[in-house]
C-alpha cells in the first residue's frame, strides 16, 4: 500500500474535475426543465457562487485572521458594475424608467458581441458576448477591490472587533449609496436591475469559480499566503520576523475583495435581475456562517460548506416549508420554518463542532484513501499494524475536488 | 436659531430616538466591558420584545403585558447567554463572537417564521400615545417621556454599579477576569447580572422606541442595534456615560440628516462618526486606554 507520488494525484484531480464537468454538461442537457432534478443545477450554479465569495472571506478571516464583515457590500459592487455596463442598449429606456434611460448608454457585451457577430456571424455574436462577460467580470472585481483599497486605508489599523463593526459599517454605507436618488441616473436607485446578459450554461459558474478557488489557493501556498496565516497566528511574531503587516494586510484585503466582487458579478448573472436590498449584513453573516461551517481556514472546507449551505436552504429542506418532509407532515410546517431549522443547525454546529467539517486541514488524496483502507482494515480484522497513510498532505492538491 | 426653529420637530424625535438607542447601547457596553464580546444578538432581543409586546396586548390589557414583556425579554437574555456563551467562555474570541451572529440569525429567523414576513403593528399604549405641542410642534408624549425616563434609568443604574456590592464585583471583573476570579468572585453570576440589566433597559427601550415607530419586522432590530453599539464604541466602551452620550448624538444628527431630505445616508452617517471616531480617538469619549500586552 504504497503513497500515491504527486504525479497520480495530479492526474486524479483533474480526471475528476473534467469527468464531473462532464457529468453537469450532460446532465444540462439530458434533464428537462421541467424535472425536479433541475433544483441540482441551481444549487450547483449558486452553490459554486458562493463558495468563491466564502474561500474569499476564509482568506481573510482564516487565513490573515482579520475578522472583515463587509463581503455583502464588496459583492454589491460587483454585481452592480457588471449589471450596469451588460443591460443592452434597447433596454436601458424600460429598465431606467425613471432616470431617462440612465447615464450609461452602452452596453459593453452588445459592443463586443456586435464586433465580432460582424466578422464570424452568430458565433461571433456568442463568443463577442462572452469576451465581454468576463471582460466585465474581472472590471467588477478590479473596481471592487479599488473601492476595497480606499477603505482598507483607515479600517486596517483597527482591531479586531473594531474591524469586524467597522467594515461592516463600510457595506451599510455602500448599500446607502446605491440607493441614493442621485446615483439614479446610474445605480438605478433602488429600483431592480434588469434583462442584462447572463450565461446560459451551469459551466460558465463552476468554472470562473473554480478558476478564482485555484487562484486564491495558489496565493495561500506562496510565500505571502505564509506571511498570511504568520499575522493570523501572531501579530507581533510576524512584524519582529520581518513581515509588513499592513501591506499584508492591505493586500489579503484587496484580493478578498476582488474576488467577492468577482462573485457578485456572478450573483448578479445568476439571478438575471439585482437590487440593493438583500445585500445586508445577513448576507455576510450567512456566508460567514459557511465558513464557520466548513472550518476556518481551510479551502476545501468553505466549498463543501458552500455547497451543503445552498443545498439544505434551496432544495433539501423545502420540504419543512411546503408541509410535508421525510413523509411527515404537520400544520406547523409552514413558510420559514425551514429556516429556523436550519439556524438551529447551524447554533448546534457553532457550539458543539466548533471546527466545522473539515477543521483547519483541506482534501488530500491521501487522506481520502487512507480514510477508506482504515474501514477496510476495521471491517477486515486483521491485526497487522501498517503505517497510516492518514497524512494530510496539506498543500498538493487541487481544491476543486471537494465538488 | 432659525436652524432650531425649523429643526425643531427633528431635534425632538432625535433626542427621543436618541434616548432609545441609549437604553439599548447601554447593554452592548455592560456586555463588552466584561465579556469583550460584541453581543450582535442584543439588537434581535429588542426586535423580540417588540414582537412578544404585539402578541401579547392581544390577549391581554397592556398594564398586564409590558410587564409580562420586560420578564420575559430577561429570561430569553439569560438563557442566550447560558446556552450561547457559557460553553465558549474559554474559547477563542471569535468563536463566542460568531455564537453571537448566529443567535441573531436564529432569532431572526425564528421571528421571520412566527410573524410570517409581516410587518406587525404594534399596540397603542394610550397614555404614550398621546399627542401634545411643545414650542409649536407636535410630537408624541413617549417622545417626551423617552429622555427623562432614559436620564432616570441611567442614574440607578450608575449607583447600582457604584455604592452596591454586585456593582463592585461587575467593576472588577470588567477590569480583569481572571484576577477577580482568583479573588472569589463568582464571574457567572456577575455575567448573568449583567444580561438581566441589559435585557431590562433593552425591554423598556423596545417599548418607547415601537410606540413612536409603531411596525415591527424581524429585522427592525438589526439597525437600531448596530447603532446602538456604535454609540457605545463612540462613548468609549465599557462606559455607561459615554454610551448615553453617544447615543443621544447619534440619534439626533440622524434625526437632522432626515430632516435634511438625505433619508438614505442616515445610516450610513452612524458608521461614517463611527469610523472617524476609531481614526481620531480609539478608545471613544471616556474609554480608558488599553495597554496591549505581548
Amino acid at each position: 500500500m504504497t503513497e500515491l507520488t504527486k504525479r497520480t494525484k495530479s492526474i486524479l484531480s483533474v480526471a475528476v474535475c473534467v469527468a464531473f464537468l462532464a457529468a453537469v454538461y450532460i446532465g444540462d442537457m439530458v434533464v428537462p426543465p421541467t424535472s425536479g432534478m433541475r433544483m441540482l443545477f441551481t444549487v450547483l450554479e449558486k452553490g459554486s457562487i458562493y463558495a468563491l465569495v466564502a474561500v474569499s472571506m476564509n482568506l481573510l478571516n482564516g487565513f490573515t485572521g482579520l475578522f472583515s464583515l463587509g463581503q455583502a457590500g464588496f459583492m454589491l459592487i460587483g454585481a452592480y458594475t457588471y449589471a450596469i455596463f451588460s443591460i443592452p442598449t434597447a433596454m436601458k429606456d424600460s429598465v431606467y424608467q425613471y432616470f431617462d434611460g440612465g447615464l450609461i448608454k452602452f452596453s459593453i457585451t452588445e459592443i463586443l458581441g456586435n464586433a465580432l457577430g460582424g466578422v464570424l456571424g452568430d458565433f461571433g455574436v456568442m463568443l463577442g458576448e462572452h469576451i465581454g462577460m468576463i471582460f466585465l467580470m474581472l472590471c467588477a472585481g478590479l473596481l471592487t477591490a479599488g473601492v476595497a483599497a480606499l477603505i482598507g486605508l483607515p479600517v486596517l489599523r483597527l482591531k479586531s472587533d473594531y474591524l469586524a463593526i467597522a467594515t461592516l459599517g463600510f457595506a451599510e454605507i455602500l448599500r446607502a449609496f446605491f440607493q441614493w436618488k442621485a446615483a439614479g441616473p446610474i445605480t438605478n436607485s433602488s429600483n431592480l436591475l434588469r434583462s442584462y446578459t447572463t450565461y446560459d450554461t451551469p459551466l460558465f459558474p463552476l468554472i470562473s469559480a473554480g478558476i478564482c478557488v485555484a487562484f486564491i489557493v495558489l496565493l495561500i501556498n506562496s510565500s505571502y499566503g505564509r506571511a498570511f496565516k504568520a499575522i493570523r497566528d501572531d501579530e507581533i511574531a510576524a512584524e519582529a520576523m520581518g513581515v509588513n503587516l499592513f501591506k499584508h494586510k492591505q493586500m489579503s484585503f484587496i484580493v478578498s475583495s476582488f474576488f467577492a466582487g468577482f462573485g457578485g458579478a456572478l450573483l448578479a448573472m445568476f439571478q438575471s435581475s439585482v437590487a440593493s436590498t438583500p445585500f445586508t449584513s445577513n448576507m455576510t453573516y450567512e456566508i460567514l456562517l459557511i465558513v464557520v461551517i466548513g472550518g476556518i481556514g481551510s479551502v476545501t472546507g468553505s466549498i463543501l460548506g458552500a455547497y451543503l449551505f445552498v443545498a439544505c436552504s434551496e432544495w433539501w429542506l423545502r420540504g419543512l416549508d411546503s408541509g410535508t418532509f421525510l413523509g411527515i407532515s404537520a400544520a406547523f410546517m409552514r413558510p420559514g420554518f425551514r429556516k429556523v431549522v436550519f439556524a438551529v443547525i447551524i447554533m448546534c454546529i457553532v457550539l458543539f463542532y466548533s471546527r466545522g467539517i473539515m477543521g483547519n486541514k483541506e482534501f488530500s488524496w491521501d487522506g481520502f484513501l487512507g480514510f477508506f483502507r482504515k474501514r477496510d482494515r476495521k471491517n477486515r480484522k486483521t491485526g497487522k499494524k501498517k503505517t497510516s497513510a492518514k497524512k494530510h498532505n496539506k498543500d498538493t492538491d487541487i481544491e476543486e475536488e471537494a465538488r | 436659531m432659525n436652524f432650531f426653529v425649523d429643526n425643531l420637530p427633528y431635534i425632538l424625535a432625535g433626542i427621543s430616538v436618541g434616548g432609545q438607542y441609549a437604553l439599548i447601547a447601554i447593554g452592548y457596553t455592560m456586555v463588552y466591558g466584561i465579556l469583550r464580546l460584541i453581543n450582535f444578538a442584543h439588537g434581535d432581543m429588542f426586535m423580540v420584545a417588540g414582537l412578544v409586546m404585539v402578541y401579547l396586548a392581544a390577549s391581554m390589557p397592556i398594564y398586564i403585558a409590558i410587564p409580562v414583556v420586560i420578564i420575559f425579554t430577561v429570561v430569553l437574555g439569560c438563557t442566550i447567554e447560558v446556552v450561547a456563551y457559557r460553553p465558549l467562555r474559554s474559547a477563542p474570541r471569535m468563536s463566542i463572537m460568531i455564537s453571537a451572529i448566529g443567535v441573531s440569525y436564529l432569532l431572526q429567523n425564528t421571528a421571520l417564521y412566527v410573524t410570517g414576513g409581516l410587518t406587525q403593528t404594534y399596540p397603542e399604549i394610550p397614555w404614550l400615545a398621546k399627542t401634545v405641542t411643545v414650542f409649536g410642534a407636535h410630537t408624541k408624549m413617549v417622545t417626551l417621556i423617552t429622555p427623562f425616563l432614559t436620564i432616570a434609568l441611567v442614574i440607578a443604574l450608575v449607583m447600582l454599579i457604584k455604592y452596591t456590592k454586585i456593582g463592585m464585583a461587575m467593576r472588577a471583573v470588567s477590569r480583569d477576569f481572571e484576577t477577580s476570579q482568583l479573588m472569589g468572585i463568582d464571574i457567572n453570576r456577575v455575567i448573568t447580572v449583567t444580561f438581566i440589566i441589559g435585557s431590562l433597559l433593552a425591554a423598556i427601550g423596545s417599548v418607547l422606541y415601537f410606540s413612536n415607530y409603531t411596525g415591527v419586522m424581524p429585522t427592525s432590530g438589526s439597525m437600531p442595534g448596530l447603532k446602538a453599539f456604535v454609540a457605545a464604541v463612540f462613548g468609549g466602551i465599557g462606559s455607561i456615560p459615554g454610551a448615553v452620550i453617544g447615543a443621544f448624538i447619534i440619534g439626533i444628527c440622524e434625526n437632522i440628516i432626515k430632516g435634511m431630505e438625505l433619508t438614505v445616508f442616515s445610516n450610513a452617517f452612524t458608521f461614517v462618526l463611527l469610523i472617524i471616531i476609531l481614526m481620531v480617538k480609539p478608545t471613544g469619549l471616556f474609554g480608558e486606554k488599553n495597554i496591549d500586552k505581548v
